[in-house]
């Protein structure tokens, strides 16, 4: 029996994609839910594991050593100018991994949706998670979905987990920052969050600034290849560069002094941050990461970095000193000095 | 961007700190109080302090209407988005800001009120025209440039007749204010700080004009200069004020004339004048009671005052013990001198009026300054740490 | 205090007293209730959404002229930096 065949017995309207809303259903485990998932899921994220159809994925390992990461996505809006939660939540555990160093395998990801929600998004959604993992040379190999009453989500939750294998030789880790190192980051600051804030009720603003959301691995990989002694990396997602920071300098139990010239921001994003009062060293990124590293290796990293599609705007931002306090401290343009601290809370809009 | 980056200019910045090192009679001090909350963040934002010479002393005054809210005020605000299952829209400032028992409006917010927060007066009215049965009301706050927008938007509620919105007014004078800090008894007093000068506030000057702090300077013989919000013009107004005292003057001088006139917007201060009335009295978080310092709605608009139309009672809330915002408010004490100040307040939990908004001296002084070191001259000088 | 920014006049609807500004290349619709007399690429200062005054361009170079006078002067009397 051909596969046409098989299908065409078990489902004998197609999914109403279009203009079909999820219902509850979908979540029950019978065959709306079987549905939904071969004419969406798998249709989109297609791979020989996910396609097994099976409840776990098998797969061999290998000997070393292997890293896990885990994040929930609830973004909102759920579609924002440069991406989708479903690309977003791709990117962002695949940037957890290879935060590590390591090379990331494999995701699953798991869906809550809520009733009503119409089947043309999450379609968009899941067919960008799948054009996300494979440009990211990653599979979603297994997945859950659960719908939820009319009321008790968001629209969509996604919550992703990925694995990935730490090449020998490399030791990167927040508590190995140490004084006299350099710090680089990847590029321009504050893309994602004021894209997010661009589409968000009662603060609309026009502006052309697309989230910056990006996988990194292909980016770690060089820089891990050209200097596998790296000391740290990190992506600066909520709370931005300055809160990352802050966390690397207290578990390193180390100071840092930043030449705020030397950041990297758009001027769109730096008029949207004057706009609404906000610092822009607070606001998330979703494409770029922080490097820490011997003084020595600085140049050649960044030499690496700007080579490479998500790296071309990467800088030298400042070093590492000794601090027993552990403050971020920064020269700022105007020639004066100032600390950047740790958030207080989600930064909002301020009109004084 | 155009009148900002000019403004913000380093190079510029050192040759007016070494005019201003030049100008500064080392024999004396002179201690300068910003007024203004947006001065205030903008000195700690840029290190403007690194750049002055030891003896300029920048005194932060009580220039930020979130900060001298009452808390009563805001325990009113969480009862009308509570009791009356309307739509209370207000700034971004005050969503956090702790009332009585622990709660905000964000606190608020998630346990079920619709609190929302809005850009300006103009999202608010908005939100009115497409909930026709839902109360909308805006929690207005802010000093006289951000009370304009709300005689606008009453105006044109009336103009559109709508009959779901309200305003619960908050609105305070700025003049009031300054007239209170220095006729208190701390400043008035030789041996306590006295403040030499004053930065007058940019933007409510370019609303109301720089002619009101005409008063000040001939009643309490004491230099004004109205400074524009951007570094360098910190800057230029320091080294106007020191000139200012060095010749024995003391007069009202206007730095930022890009945008500041002596008369102001009399467009906008028409209409705040055909809106509102001077409240006899208003209590000042950190201050106490300040005669005619605040507006409320006119009665002919009375349909859009939300005190009335929701019966808003008084509601007096007592700050915490040994919080030393008064003082600090005033310019007496810095940060430093109160004992919850890094212990039990931060800007996590913000126990006085100086921590709760980043422009409070507090809050600014944690924020921004606090690896500076006092040094035994009582200035602060950066750590810049070590490099190995 | 108040936030203000200065953005530039791109386009005008009389008819409901607004206009749309741009900071850079990011552009906002706010009121012009407050203002008469407001034309394309003027200047104003923006806060909560209005625009309060219009900035002269004058007074601006004028303002900057000011910081490097005190420059001028040092170099005149072949002072210290």
């Amino acid at each position: 029996m051909s596969d046409k065949q098989t299908k065409a017995r078990r489902f004998p309207m197609r999914l109403d994609i279009k203009n079909g809303k999820v219902d509850m259903a979908h979540g029950s485990g019978g065959r709306a839910m079987a549905q939904l998932i071969e004419e969406i899921f798998l249709k989109h994220l297609d791979n020989e594991l996910l396609n097994q159809g099976n409840d776990q994925a098998m797969f061999n390992t290998s000997a070393g050593r292997m890293v896990m990461s885990t994040d929930g996505h609830v973004i909102s809006p759920i579609f924002f100018p440069g991406g989708n939660i479903g690309s977003l939540a791709v990117h962002g555990t695949v940037n957890d991994v290879c935060m590590s160093g390591a090379k990331p395998l494999y995701l699953s990801a798991s869906f809550i949706i809520e009733e009503g929600y119409p089947l043309a998004d999450l379609n968009s959604i899941v067919e960008s998670m799948a054009a996300a993992a494979k440009k990211a040379g990653v599979a979603v190999v297994t997945g859950d979905t659960k719908v939820v009453e009319k009321g008790k989500g968001d629209g969509v939750f996604i919550t992703t987990t990925g694995i990935g294998v730490v090449p020998d030789g490399v030791n990167i880790s927040g508590d190995k920052a140490a004084v006299g190192d350099a710090i680089l980051v990847s590029g321009t600051m504050g893309d994602h969050g004021v894209a997010i804030m661009s589409s968000r009720e009662g603060l609309e603003f026009e502006t052309e600034i697309q989230s910056d959301s990006a996988a990194l691995n292909g980016l770690v990989a060089a820089m891990v290849e050209a200097v596998p002694d790296i000391h740290c990396l990190r992506d600066p997602t909520r709370g931005g560069l300055a809160t990352t920071l802050n966390e690397i300098a207290l578990q390193s139990q180390v100071g840092m002094q930043l030449i705020e010239k030397q950041i990297p921001v758009q001027p769109d994003v730096t008029a949207a941050c004057e706009l609404l009062g906000l610092d822009t060293l607070y606001v998330a990124n979703e494409g770029k990461l922080i490097c820490i590293c011997a003084p020595d290796d600085a140049d050649k990293l960044l030499e690496v970095m700007q080579q490479h599609a998500h790296g071309k705007d990467a800088a030298i931002i400042g070093y590492v000193i000794e601090d027993e306090h552990g403050f971020v401290q920064m020269e700022t343009t105007f020639g004066g000095s100032r600390i950047v601290d740790w958030l207080a809370g989600e930064q909002l809009p301020r009109i004084c | 961007m155009k009148y900002v980056d000019e403004f913000r200019d380093g190079d510029v910045a050192k040759r007016l700190g070494a005019s201003i090192r030049r100008a500064a009679d080392t024999d004396r001090s002179y201690n300068l109080m910003e007024f203004c909350g947006g001065h205030t963040h903008a000195i700690f934002r840029y290190g403007v302090q690194d750049l002055m010479p030891e003896n300029v002393k920048f005194v932060h005054g009580p220039g930020c209407p979130v900060c001298v809210l009452p808390i009563g005020r805001i325990d009113n605000a969480i009862a009308l988005a509570e009791e009356h299952g309307a739509m209370l829209c207000t700034y971004g400032d005050m969503m956090r800001v702790p009332a009585s028992g622990r709660k905000s409006l964000l606190k608020t917010k998630a346990a079920g009120a619709d609190v929302r927060m809005v850009y300006s007066t103009q999202d608010a009215l908005k939100l009115a025209r497409e909930n026709p049965h839902k109360e909308v009301i805006f929690f207005a706050i802010g000093f006289e440039t951000t009370t304009p927008p709300t005689a606008v938007a009453i105006k044109q509620a009336q103009a559109e007749g709508l009959k779901n919105f309200s305003i619960f007014c908050n609105h305070v004078l700025t003049p009031a204010a300054i007239q209170h800090i220095l006729q208190s008894p701390e400043v008035r007093e030789m041996g306590a700080v006295s403040i030499d000068g004053f930065f007058g506030p940019s933007h409510v000057s370019s609303v109301i004009g720089s002619e009101p702090y005409e008063f000040f300077a001939e009643e309490f013989q004491k230099p004004v200069v109205i400074a524009g919000f951007e570094p360098l013009d910190v800057m230029q107004s320091a080294l106007m004020l020191i000139n200012q005292l060095n010749e024995g003057r003391h007069e009202v001088e206007n730095e930022y004339t890009r945008v500041v006139t002596r008369e102001g917007n009399l467009k906008a201060q028409a209409l705040v004048a055909e809106v509102f009335e001077l409240r006899r009295e208003f209590e000042w978080r950190g201050l106490g009671m300040v005669p005619y310092s605040a507006l409320s709605i006119k009665d002919a608009f009375s349909e859009f005052d939300a005190e009335v139309k929701f019966n808003v009672p008084k509601i007096v809330a007592y700050d915490v013990k040994g919080c030393e915002c008064p003082s600090i408010l005033r310019g007496v004490k810095k940060p430093t001198d109160c004992k919850l100040f890094g212990t039990v307040c931060t800007p996590e939990n913000p126990m006085g009026s100086c921590m709760v908004s980043s422009e409070g001296a507090c809050a600014a002084y944690w924020s921004y300054g606090r690896f500076r070191q006092p040094t035994a001259d009582g200035n602060n000088k950066a750590n810049q740490g070590s490099n190995a | 205090m108040c936030l203000a920014i200065p953005a530039r006049v791109v386009s005008i609807e009389e008819a409901t007293e607004s206009a749309v500004v741009a900071l850079g290349n990011v552009k906002k619709t706010i009121s012009i209730a407050l203002l008469d007399d407001v034309h394309i690429d003027d200047y104003v200062l923006l806060h909560v959404g209005y625009a309060l005054h219009k900035i002269s361009e004058e007074e601006a170079a004028r303002t900057l002229a000011m910081f490097d006078e005190a420059e001028l002067i040092e170099e005149f009397e072949g002072g210290d930096s």
